[in-house]
């Protein structure tokens, strides 16, 4: 990165366009300066805007593979950064006990890099070519886990006692997606690049829709998307996001749905795929999704 | 900064002007955003690869690089018009993206930060009740007054229980770390770690390796109740949540009246006096009335999801006059049970003789309450360490 192979700003939006991503300039321009910078890129945005997906669209761009670490809490070294093959090691013993060999080759042996499993901080700066290394949900690792990611992401090396220090062959694009469920450190934050996801507005989703659910109709689509921009707007505890969005006009369309307004029966019970707790169920009777999908008509 | 800001041109040579650019940051700092001399310098990098000649690139650029978190996200575009835009109308002025709600002008540091945080609040009802809006235990409150914390005038003695409070805090905290660990010491074997070990001695399991379970912070949410009947009592609990901010590790603080604020970032403050004044102006307007079920409902709406986990306790402290209806308390209540692992409830007239909880709204948030206490003075506070550390 920084080498000058920069993708420029339309060519990154161009791209993003061509694996079905709909971006703005805005998302684009981070992306370039990701690459400029070497900084990773904070996402952050309501559960369900797609913060995962801007991950999986960039790995289509930059035309790399996509490492994910997803974090939870009591998340350790051991399942992020690397773990020594234990069973393999013990063989190894076995096997290398009749033979004559000095006690320093024999350990030289048995922590060789063969035996090491790389977890996804590892294995995403050990490559030929720089990945892109998805950290998703981070707030919600522990706080020992963010300082020591931390310290990866500006090094670039990773210390193990056995083998020595690991310096990345390939600095990745790292995305970090956060759900706020926990505060930051401030450190972390302006390490990072930061881009907020904001629920799409009409004609974005609309876009999206179209994008990744090419087989449907156009005024199924429209009035699915106002459906779904009016639900939003009552008082619900989870609102439905992109994905659901794209899980509802799919069903709707497997349903074979072609109209919003003539089956408020169906309409209603599959109104699963956008609402998904029985309070939320509760709060939205039919006569609301009549009176919904007879305005988005 | 002086006034002299002059609109950017391409024909400033197709350069940044270093200048304009260390005031823009400084505008920025002073509006709370995390800028320091690193950022100056990678934005003076990347605004001098951007093209001059159309603003937007430039605005996309920096708002990536320079925003921390969503407030910054929201704030920046109007920050960024104004000072590249302005015709020297913009000094080092505070620009408020949320009008008159945003934090009071004196910070400047990077620790009060997060001040515009509790702006996030859509702002209920915050109208003013007027004097209809008077509870209607008030007199029996006044007469009842004359007795426990409230006797706190000279300053000596207000600061000598402030450390107390402060202290119990922090005592509080510690003994809730030191039960869990010695509850779940579980003597389980570690496979993982003592395979790893034999390896260095053959395969044969010499060390063996224990697993402990780590104990984990207990997450305090304090939810109190800043209204006229409770104003007695206020600083005093202001003390003590200041206290658990500091010490617990993760905390956060709510007070509300006729409208629920955030005020955690405020509390931090590492002066005690800034912070009970930064409190006092966020809740300065307020009049009349105390809305428990609307500030719950807007507690539950925009806040719970995200400071509330599996092993939260939600402290509430007041009085249980309510001047809203006790349905809307009681589902709120109910709504939050079903989120937070445990309710407490204090109630400093609890401590009153002849208290009973006949408030109506207390009566209708009782069902929902794991623990009702009272908290009238210091000692009923510390007969809450021992519950508290079962949680």
């Amino acid at each position: 990165m920084g080498t000058g192979m920069a993708l420029g700003r339309e060519e990154v939006l161009k791209r993003l366009g061509a694996v079905g991503y709909v971006a703005d300039p805005q998302l684009a321009t981070a992306i370039v300066l990701m690459q400029q910078l070497a900084r990773p890129l904070l996402i952050e945005g309501e559960a369900g805007v797609g913060k995962t997906e801007v991950a999986k669209a960039l790995a289509a761009v930059f035309a790399a593979p996509l490492i994910r670490l997803q974090c939870y809490e009591g998340l350790d070294a051991n399942a992020a950064v690397y773990e020594w093959d234990y069973q393999r090691q013990l063989l190894a013993i076995k096997i290398w006990e009749s033979e004559d060999r000095t006690a320093e080759e024999k350990e030289r042996h048995i922590f060789d890099e063969d035996f090491l499993l790389k977890r996804p901080l590892l294995k995403a700066i050990t490559m030929d070519k720089p990945p892109v290394l998805l950290v998703d949900e981070i707030d919600r690792a522990d706080e020992e886990f963010e300082a020591y990611l931390l310290e990866v992401l500006s090094d670039f090396q990773i210390s193990i006692p056995e083998l020595g220090t690991v310096t990345a062959t390939a600095i990745p694009y790292v995305v970090l997606t956060s759900n706020s469920t926990r505060e930051l450190s401030d450190a972390l934050r302006r390490r990072c690049l930061y881009h907020y996801v904001d629920l799409p507005s009409e004609a974005k989703e609309l876009r999206i829709v179209a994008a990744r659910l090419p087989g449907i109709e156009g005024a199924l689509a429209a009035q699915v998307v106002r459906f779904v921009q009016a639900l939003r707007k009552e008082d619900l505890r989870k609102k439905p996001g992109v994905a659901e969005t794209l899980d509802w006009a799919a069903a709707l369309m497997g349903l074979g749905v072609k109209d919003l307004r003539e089956e408020p029966e169906a309409l209603h019970e599959s109104l699963m795929c956008l609402l998904k707790t029985q309070e939320d169920q509760a709060a939205v009777p039919i006569e609301v999704v009549e009176r919904l999908a007879g305005k988005a008509g | 900064m002086t006034g002299a800001v002059a609109i950017l041109r391409p024909q400033d040579g197709g350069r940044m002007p270093a200048r304009r650019f260390v005031g823009f940051m400084r505008v920025l700092r002073d509006n709370g955003f995390p800028v320091g001399l690193r950022e100056t310098i990678d934005g003076l990098r990347v605004a001098r690869q951007a093209d001059l000649a159309r603003r937007e690139p430039l605005r996309w650029a920096l708002r990536s690089l320079l925003c921390a978190s969503r407030t910054d996200w929201r704030r920046f575009n109007e920050i960024f018009d104004l000072y590249w835009r302005g015709h020297g109308q913009l000094r080092a002025a505070q620009v408020s993206g949320h009008s008159s709600r945003t934090a009071p002008p004196e910070r400047s540091d990077s620790e009060g930060r997060a001040g515009p945080t509790f702006g996030t609040d859509p702002g209920q009802d915050a109208e003013a009740e007027g004097g209809e809006g008077r509870r209607s235990g008030a007199s029996s409150a006044e007469s009842l007054a004359a007795t426990d914390l409230r006797h706190i005038n000279d300053a000596g003695e207000l600061a000598r229980i402030n450390d107390l409070t402060e202290r119990l805090a922090s005592r509080m905290k510690y003994r809730l770390t030191r039960r869990e660990r010695q509850r779940r010491r579980g003597r389980r074997l570690d496979l993982r770690k003592v395979i790893h070990r034999s390896i260095r001695f053959g395969g044969t399991p010499m060390q063996l390796a224990y697993r402990m379970r780590w104990p984990k912070p207990l997450r305090l949410v304090v939810i109190l109740d800043a209204s006229g009947s409770m104003s007695l009592y206020s600083t005093f609990f202001v003390r003590f949540i200041r206290g658990v901010l500091d010490n617990f590790r993760e905390a956060e603080a709510f007070v509300f009246h006729t409208r629920l604020i955030h005020i955690s970032a405020a509390m931090r403050e590492r002066d005690t006096e800034k912070a009970l004044e930064r409190m006092a102006l966020m809740a300065a307007g307020w009049a009349g009335g105390t809305r428990i079920g609307d500030s719950l409902a807007a507690f539950n709406r925009n806040y719970a999801a995200s400071v509330i986990n599996s092993r939260t306790a939600v402290m509430i402290v007041s009085d249980g006059y309510d001047t809203g209806a006790p349905e809307i308390l009681n589902a709120e209540m109910a709504r939050l049970k079903r989120r937070a692992k445990r309710i407490v409830w204090l109630n400093p007239m609890l401590g009153w003789r002849d208290y009973a909880p006949v408030a109506q709204g207390m009566a209708a948030a009782l069902p929902h309450v794991d623990l009702f206490a009272p908290a009238h003075n210091l000692e009923s506070l510390a007969a809450l360490e021992p519950y508290l550390a079962k949680l």
